[in-house]
């Protein structure tokens, strides 16, 4: 199977401060992300906030160049002189449907303006045919077409965001906490929509999310990243049920669970997110990690393996 | 929730305008401050009555009665009703010239307010996008520019240019632009950092795109209220550099013009200081209550549901 998009390594950081007199800081925001999503699957892509999940989503969209690393985007590679090239092939929904849409333009508009730009030749009738027709996919209503967006709910605004996203026909959609803004209800009718859409269009999606629950219900593959560092990839089923990285684990003991289990072991991390400024050497996890040993202090585990976890002494 | 709530309280009602116009909604909170209602009624007095200044007008603004000059109101003794609001010392009627003076403090208002508002909004939006050393350098002339007193700068420059209505407005809309360019650059940093922009970049919109179809909208709500107020600042400005001799000169009947003619006469005539006085004085005050009235009603952080 092709790859839709493919990442080697990819990296990104920020100069931060740096007066007059002092050096500026480096965050080190992305470091040594590798993945690859296939058409028609969903690499979702989870952990706390601060640890890179959206400087990824940034990056894959070509809204910021990578400072190492490549990124393949259905065959081409995603450097800027050919992001305009790349517009169409990938698409964005964000996760506050209150600030992602723009105040002033009726939906109509909003769903033609990628069409506008990227397909200046259309015809504004076929455009806006395909528009409506968009519309209706999503699930609205046609007489929907000519409003403005603070005439529409959170669940309804996100429809928008995501017809908005497919309104050029893209291979690869990234989803920035698409749902965690909704309350819960809504979020099944969205996430149920994404999903019957990937089967119909058959969309690849990374799914950027801290909700287990809602990555359990929606994904392929999981990747889980600690302080800009992915720390452990594998399938839904091998991250899940069979967690290798002390981090993961950690995680999907504070997932609040359905069925009342007494015996389940709730792992409480201590310690703070270290900052990305001084990142320590070695495991990034080690200072907050219940079995963190000397080498885990001195040298960085690499991902490697079947169902790579970066540590030194993984579980299962 | 206030948007779902006038939505619903709409849609029903009234099936063929199912949208609550933007229109009404700003209606239903302006109405709401008396002041700025009645400075709205005051404004559109003083526009009607310098729109139809030829027609309302009893004598030419500069035609010179030499057998009436000084001549009082008609409510004190030797006062008539030939000349309601009575003469200056050339003889000239008061009222045709405070009627005439209508148009062209509507018409300096509006060409200071055209001409700072587009090179403000324009600077403003340059400002907003560009990289931070374009920012800094834009940014740092206009404090030079808000540091100086305005009124002085625009002495400055009318002396450079010569004393005229036409430079005078130029000089008040330079004088003015700052303050646009920093509301304008403001409005823009807020918007810059929200999702739809960044999905328009995703989209492929480019520069020009991004400023004007899709941020600039959204940032005119303060300008407009900015717009109003400065109306107002440009009356009185270019009714000051008349008074000083540096704006409109005579005989055109300009308010401040008026007033500068007619100062020698102040104790012996009070009416030829007074009414042009007035006349600045009422207009001025309807505009800004009428601005206030603006920045309540668009002001989105003001408004309750």
């Amino acid at each position: 199977m092709n790859a839709v998009v493919s990442a080697e390594g990819l990296a990104r950081h920020y100069e931060v401060g740096g007066g007059l007199f002092s050096k500026p800081g480096v965050v080190k925001a992305l470091s040594e992300a590798t993945f690859q999503i296939e058409a028609g699957k969903t690499l979702a892509v989870v952990g706390e906030s601060g640890c890179g999940k959206s400087t990824l989503a940034r990056l894959v969209t070509l809204i910021e160049e990578p400072t190492a690393g490549s990124l393949n985007i259905d065959g081409i590679e995603a450097t800027p002189d050919n992001w305009d090239r790349l517009r169409s092939h990938v698409q964005i929904v964000f996760q506050d449907p209150y600030g992602s849409l723009n105040l002033r333009h009726r939906i109509g508009a909003i769903l033609e303006e990628p069409l506008k730009i990227n397909r200046p030749d259309m015809p504004a009738k076929e455009r806006q045919a395909k528009a409506r027709e968009m519309l209706e996919l999503v699930g609205l209503r046609p007489e929907h077409f000519d409003r403005f967006p603070h005439m529409f709910s959170g669940g309804q605004r996100q429809r928008i965001a995501v017809a908005r996203a497919l309104m050029l026909e893209p291979k690869l959609l990234v989803l920035d906490e698409p749902v965690s803004a909704l309350d819960l209800s809504i979020q099944s009718q969205v996430l149920n929509l994404l999903l019957d859409l990937q089967e119909r269009l058959d969309l690849a999606y990374l799914f950027i999310s801290h909700d287990l629950s809602v990555v359990r219900h929606v994904a392929d593959d999981v990747a889980v990243m600690y302080l800009g560092r992915p720390v452990e990839f594998g399938t839904k089923e091998q991250v899940f049920s069979n967690p290798r990285h002390p981090y993961t684990k950690a995680l999907l003991s504070a997932t609040p669970s359905t069925e009342p289990n007494p015996d389940k072991m709730r792992i409480k991390l201590e310690g703070e997110l270290p900052s990305p400024l001084a990142v320590p050497d070695g495991c990034p996890f080690a200072p907050r990690c219940w079995k963190a040993k000397t080498k885990c202090r001195e040298q960085r585990p690499e991902l490697m393996g079947e169902h790579p976890a970066a540590c030194w002494y993984p579980e299962g | 929730m206030a948007d779902v709530s006038s939505s619903t309280n709409t849609t029903p009602t009234d099936a063929a305008t199912a949208r609550p116009g933007r229109f009404k909604e700003f209606w239903r909170y302006f109405k709401e401050n008396r002041g700025a209602v009645i400075g709205f009624y005051v404004f559109v007095f003083f526009l009607i009555v310098a729109i139809f200044a030829p027609l309302l007008a009893p004598f030419d603004p500069s035609s010179q009665n030499r057998a009436a000059t000084l001549v009082p109101p008609f409510w004190q003794s030797g006062g008539n009703w030939t000349y309601p609001l009575g003469t200056d010392p050339l003889g000239r009627d008061m009222l045709s010239r405070l009627i005439h003076g209508a148009r062209y403090s509507f018409l300096v208002g509006t060409v200071v307010v055209i001409l700072a508002a587009t090179g403000g909004i324009l600077t403003g939006l340059v400002a907003g996008f560009a990289p931070k050393w374009l920012d800094t350098i834009i940014m740092r002339i206009m404090d030079i520019i808000l540091s100086i007193p305005s009124l002085l700068l625009a002495l400055v420059l009318v002396a450079i240019l010569g004393p005229s209505l036409l430079n005078a407005m130029i000089a008040i809309a330079i004088v003015l632009q700052p303050h646009y360019v920093r509301l304008t650059r403001a409005a823009v940093m807020t918007e810059l950092s929200k999702d739809y922009v960044v999905s328009a970049k995703v989209a492929g919109a480019r520069l020009p795109r991004l400023m004007f179809v899709t941020v600039l909208p959204n940032c005119l709500a303060p300008i407009i209220v900015q717009a109003a107020l400065s109306f107002s600042n440009a009356i009185l400005d270019v009714a000051a550099l008349g008074f000083l001799g540096m704006g409109a000169q005579p005989p055109t009947p300009e308010w401040g013009t008026m007033l500068a003619e007619a100062r020698e006469f102040i104790l012996r005539a009070w009416w030829v200081v007074t009414f042009p006085g007035l006349a600045i004085l009422v207009t001025v005050l309807a505009i800004n209550l009428m601005g206030d009235g603006l920045r309540d009603a668009l002001d989105p952080k003001l408004k309750r549901s």
